[in-house]
């Protein structure tokens, strides 16, 4: 299993707060699915207030990264088989 | 310090460890907790958990440790659950997991512990049930001692 900080990940936003992650997850894809917090993306289960907005870019994912120290990342990386893991189990609504 | 009957597991969610308090506070209900009866687990990033190893030489107070990321894969996978969970939460991160352990944890007893120069904002964000207690604490415990105690009932004896 992979783990999101070998991915290269591309940072969209740098400690920000949850909202503000989910906000522009909802602006910017088209494809949004929503999850609850412990759903595992490669070997990160996610934190957040559920729903938590994770969108799909094509090939890639864009989610919410949280770290104790530095707050919530908005990150888009190389989805391989999670993005179709995501359009099964993810929900289309909050 | 004496156990009494099991009340089960406490675990407690430490956040980065930038702000003096938690560490003290930290310490202090771990060991209260373990006087009350739990198992206490700690979890916390590797910075957090070298502070209070440092500090506690002899473990009486921390209990077993467990990293941060791997106790969320833990409980998301049902691999490990509490009766208590207290989590530290002086930034949006910490309202982050203090939600998770909300909906991770449905049925235990959560306490999120808001401190911190932004604790009365960060406070108006939580909008999941829980217990909070609520201090712009920074460097001084006392006022969030305080806060702790009586939410869990140990004012009377700590005067």
């Amino acid at each position: 299993m992979a783990c999101i900080d070998e991915l290269n990940p591309e940072v969209l936003l740098r400690g920000a707060s949850f909202a503000e992650c989910r906000a522009l997850v909802e602006k910017r894809c088209r494809e949004v699915y929503y999850v609850d917090p412990g759903y595992a993306i490669f070997d990160t289960h996610l934190i957040g207030v559920p729903p938590i907005a994770v969108g799909v870019e094509e090939t890639f994912i864009v989610l919410p990264y949280t770290k104790p120290c530095y707050g919530t990342f908005l990150i888009r990386v190389p989805g391989g088989e999670e993005v179709e893991r995501l359009r099964r189990k993810g929900r289309r609504r909050p | 310090m004496t156990s009494q009957q099991n009340n089960g597991q406490a675990l407690l969610v430490f956040g980065c460890p930038e702000v003096p308090v938690q560490a003290a506070i930290g310490l202090y209900l771990a060991g209260r907790l373990a006087g009350d009866g739990y198992d206490v687990v700690t979890a916390g990033n590797p910075s957090v958990l070298g502070l209070l190893r440092v500090s506690d030489i002899k473990k009486h107070y921390i209990g077993k440790t467990v990293d941060l990321d791997r106790c969320i894969g833990e409980i998301a996978e049902k691999k490990r659950d509490a009766d208590l969970c207290v989590v530290f939460a002086h930034n949006d991160a910490g309202i982050s997991y203090a939600a998770s352990m909300r909906y991770l944890l449905p049925e235990a007893r959560l306490v999120v512990i808001v401190f911190g120069r932004s604790a009365e904002e960060l406070a108006g964000q939580i909008e999941f049930p829980c217990e909070k207690v609520v201090e712009k604490a920074v460097h001084n415990p006392g006022k969030l001692k305080i806060g702790i105690d009586e939410v869990f009932g140990w004012h009377a004896s700590t005067n």
